[in-house]
């Protein structure tokens, strides 16, 4: 079974919130949330200057704090891709997951359960990419199998200098941005 | 006589070809509209259409989920897009869904600008403005009636104010936005870069930006080139006060001092002429008066250049060599927002030269050649012929003018002279956030004796208006063909995919019930647009009903770049590139791009610069609740140097106030590293005003409002706007 991941190229992403954008209509997220986000670090002194921008989420870590800690098991992984998910009817909204998250990914829907990204699990299954990589204009996110050695996003992890978030943290997350 | 042809509507370039074979490259589950969906069908719909968040145009398919709109993203066929919309174009179903939009015809019912109305219907409204406009007529002409319009919305407007004789029609787009660059490389190749712009970005080996920020400037289809531009190692050159986005992915970063790109591109162009590192093969196939050029520039060295823009004399030589050494594949990008500084015809000019030197027009990576698919236009009876000359350029004052001239017809509104202008209708622009100097604007409506605004949210300009149009959204309208000269040639449609939510009509039907009213109803000889289109599409071998279902239909390919085989033609007075330019010289002006020396800020001032953001496109989309979601507000970008200074904080607001005294809305500090201590930025289209935009109103503030001053190109009349001085007023 797959073990879905992201692979993000921080040379071409421009931070145009192209993504965001993609993820709040095929969602339905509501206004004034989003389940993805844009971080731009620069760092140095005008003009000697570096900037990184990231495309930010939900990172679908390997180990959950965000589910060992859910009181009622509304927060999971799915057998499919390993994704993790929200079962919004047996979510209580005691925001557990949300302190528990390192990446501060989920956010409490006014509907009253935690909310984050899915990965756009009803796309995946279809063979479809999630919403926020095919729309990208810079062709610059990759989404596959990483325990998959023949997977586009494998490949550019063995080819290519990249790094997680706060690998401190130890969560094993599945977000790796291409430096 | 000038060789540029004023008044030149459209400008064929290249090639128009007819349909080639065609295949379908969607699936059967895409139907056309049939009528508007009545019928909410259950499950996903998909409709084709193309995309007006933004005047690019991207071919676009809009789902439905059981009968309601839901999201919109690329079209797979359309060239210009590659299946991929920009974040505006993705977040365009909020523009249908904006709470604040038009709802129906408004007539005003207190002063101007007071924004007091009262709801008529469509008859009335259309009553009143030809009655008003027949007034205009039989007092002064139906040339005192003037049109500005900006998009492909506003061409049925247009015919039916040119059916009455009107003839003064223009558009922000040229005075205010890319007009010096067209005009710049028109006296140069006898040739414009269009819109799209003919700018091979991504086989270029080396990409020079000067200000242009691509990636925070989001037309769609550079962007996408830049960014396979970045991913094939190009060596990309960044030259902009700010650290913009492309900055971040330059190999090379000049942090110019605002105001002297003149001084570093006649830098550059010495460098490489002295050096012997142009393209001279190409240079003496094509080039005219190339000797006195290099004599013209010989002065202006690397060591003469930094003492004015503050550029290291190394990068700028190592720069100009690794121009070269890429050529003919060396872009230098000639912008699009290009009215900064009131020189800008001659700035573009210089890029155009050393685009020249190096051989890159007509060459891959380069500038291409680009083509369009040819349909014919619609027989409609001719046009009355107007008597009078147009009012934007008076005794042809600005010689080398291509376009009207906005601020031309609004200098004649205010004087009167050389005839009154008692008439202005405005489609889809908004004058006071586009124009330099609002109190002007506000002057010369004042003069009017009928102000209509056809537009789909209420901008500033409508609030100054005496009947407001509401217009459907794109996506809820037909608008006309679309076949922009480009890379490939291609057709496509734009066409209703949802409703409008209330009284809200769409362009072709005002303009044909206007038309109407007025007795035109002759030049209107279809009943609905739908004949319209399919008659032009028939003419062309294709059908109404074909490109509903395909949405894109594309031509053959066409040759690109000489290296295919196009031999250039230049349409210049001496046929060739003009090195030297004998016709700026007769008419008074210098015949190779000559350095002036920016003004400096005043004590405690800084220069206002503005630019774009990603996620929305001018002053029109700050009510999009979807877009306003990623952005509400814009910031002034302030060196962290000038921040200690001044006591300022990321987050705290001040308010803006200008050489001459005008001030801001209040707007939020953003401290930083990424731009220089002479200037500051921000992003253009906030500090709405408008008291009916109730999600944008008073959030951040409009660098429109602080740009009173602004300097006319001599040649062209574009208006440099990046001229005005602000400092902080730290009580909000
Ligand atoms: S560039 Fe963006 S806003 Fe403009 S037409 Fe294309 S998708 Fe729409």
């Amino acid at each position: 079974m797959a073990r879905f991941g992201m692979v993000i190229d921080t040379k071409k992403c421009v931070g145009c919130m192209d993504c965001v954008v993609a993820c709040k209509t095929e969602n339905n997220v509501p206004e004034g949330y989003n389940r993805d986000w844009i971080v731009t670090a620069a760092n140095g002194k005008f003009p000697d200057i570096h900037l990184e921008i990231q495309t930010q989420r939900c990172n679908h870590c390997d180990y959950t704090p965000c589910v060992s800690c859910c009181p009622t098991g509304a927060s999971h992984v799915e057998d499919f891709g390993k994704i993790v998910l929200v079962e919004h009817n047996k979510c209580i909204g005691c925001k557990a997951c949300l302190a528990a998250c390192p990446y501060d990914a989920r956010f409490i829907h006014p509907d009253g359960y935690a909310d984050k990204c899915t990965f756009c699990i009803h796309r995946v299954e279809k063979g479809e990419l999630p919403a926020c990589v095919s729309v990208c204009p810079t062709h610059c996110m990759y989404f596959g199998d990483l325990d998959d050695p023949n997977s586009e996003v494998s490949k550019l992890l063995a080819s290519r200098k990249n790094h997680s978030l706060i690998p401190e943290a130890g969560t094993l997350p599945r977000i790796y941005y291409l430096t | 006589m000038n060789s540029i042809s004023r008044r030149k509507f459209l400008k064929i370039t290249g090639f128009s070809v007819g349909a080639a074979a065609t295949v379908s490259a969607l699936s059967p589950i895409i139907n056309g509209s049939e009528k508007i969906n009545k019928v909410k069908v259950k499950g996903i719909q998909k409709i084709p259409t193309y995309c007006d968040i933004c005047f690019w145009k991207c071919g676009a398919i809009a789902y439905l989920k059981d009968g309601q709109l839901w999201k919109v993203e690329g079209h797979p066929n359309d060239p210009l897009s590659k299946g991929r919309l920009c974040p505006r174009g993705t977040g365009g179903v909020g523009a249908h869904y904006d709470p604040d939009r038009l709802r129906s015809p408004l007539i005003r019912t207190r002063e101007r600008g007071e924004e007091k109305w009262k709801e008529v219907t469509w008859n009335e409204a259309l009553d009143y403005i030809a009655t008003k406009m027949n007034k205009i007529k039989t007092s002064y002409g139906p040339e005192s009636v003037a049109f500005f319009s900006h998009g492909i919305g506003g061409n049925f407007l247009k015919h039916t104010l040119k059916a009455f004789g009107v003839n003064n029609i223009s558009a922000p787009s040229y005075a205010q936005c890319r007009g010096p660059r067209d005009v710049g490389f028109e006296l140069t190749f006898g040739d414009g870069v269009g819109s799209p712009e003919r700018t091979d970005i991504e086989n270029a080996k080396c990409l020079v930006l000067i200000g242009s920020h691509l990636g925070e400037n989001m037309h769609n289809s550079q962007v996408q080139e830049f960014a396979n531009a970045v991913q094939n190692d190009s060596t990309i050159i960044v030259v902009d006060p700010r650290f913009s986005v492309a900055a971040s992915k330059a190999k090379y970063y000049l942090p110019i001092k605002p105001g002297t790109d003149i001084a570093l591109l006649l830098a550059w162009m010495n460098v490489i002429v002295k050096e012997k590192l142009y393209d001279v093969d190409y240079v003496k196939k094509y080039g005219f008066g190339f000797e006195q050029f290099a004599a013209e520039i010989s002065p202006f060295t690397a060591e003469w250049a930094y003492t004015e823009t503050g550029i290291d004399v190394e990068l700028i030589k190592t720069t100009a060599r690794v121009m070269a050494m890429n050529k003919p594949a060396t872009l230098i990008h000639p912008g699009r927002h290009v009215t900064w500084y009131g020189d800008d015809a001659q700035r573009s000019r210089a890029i155009a030269l050393l685009n020249a030197l190096l051989g890159s027009w007509g060459r891959k990576g380069g500038f291409f050649f680009p083509s369009s698919y040819s349909i014919p236009a619609y027989p409609y009876p001719e046009y009355p012929t107007t008597k009078k000359e147009k009012v934007d350029n008076p005794d042809n004052k600005y010689p080398f003018a291509i376009e009207e001239i906005t601020t031309g017809i609004r200098e004649a509104t205010i004087t009167g002279n050389p005839y009154p202008i008692k008439g202005w209708f405005v489609y889809a622009t908004n004058l006071l956030h586009a124009l330099p100097n609002e109190e002007e604007t506000i002057r010369a409506i004042q003069n009017l004796d009928l102000m209509v605004v056809v537009d789909v949210i209420p901008s500033e300009i409508a609030g100054w208006a005496d009947v407001v149009l509401p217009e459907s959204v794109y996506l809820e309208r037909y608008d006309d063909l679309h076949a922009s000269s480009f890379k490939e040639t291609f057709v496509g449609i734009r066409q209703p995919v949802v409703e409008s939510p209330a009284d809200q009509k769409p362009n072709w039907w005002i303009a044909k019930k206007l038309a109407g009213k007025l007795g035109l109803g002759n030049y209107y000889p279809w009943e609905h647009v739908e004949e319209y289109l399919d008659h032009r599409l028939k003419a062309a071998g294709l059908s109404l009903d074909q490109l509903k279902k395909e949405g894109i239909i594309r031509g053959e390919k066409q040759p690109l770049y000489i290296e295919d085989g196009i031999e250039p033609e230049f349409a210049t007075p001496s046929g060739k590139i003009e090195f030297y330019s004998l016709q700026l010289s007769n008419a008074g002006f210098d015949p190779v791009p000559k350095y002036t020396k920016p003004e400096e800020p005043p004590a405690g001032y800084f220069r206002l610069l503005f630019g774009r953001s990603p996620v929305h496109s001018f002053s029109r989309t700050q009510s999009n609740r979807i877009l306003m979601d990623m952005m509400n507000e814009n910031e002034v970008w302030v060196n962290s140097d000038i921040a200690n200074r001044y006591g300022l904080s990321n987050g705290m607001y001040v308010k803006l106030k200008n050489q001459d005294g005008v001030v801001s809305n209040k707007i939020k500090i953003k401290v930083t590293e990424r731009i220089r201590t002479d200037c500051v930025y921000m992003v253009h289209g906030f500090g709405h005003n408008s008291k009916m935009l109730k999600g944008a109103y008073g959030k951040g503030a409009s660098d429109a409002q602080l740009i009173t001053k602004y300097k006319t190109d001599p040649i062209m009349g574009g208006t440099g706007m990046n001229v005005n001085f602000v400092t902080f007023e730290l009580e909000v």
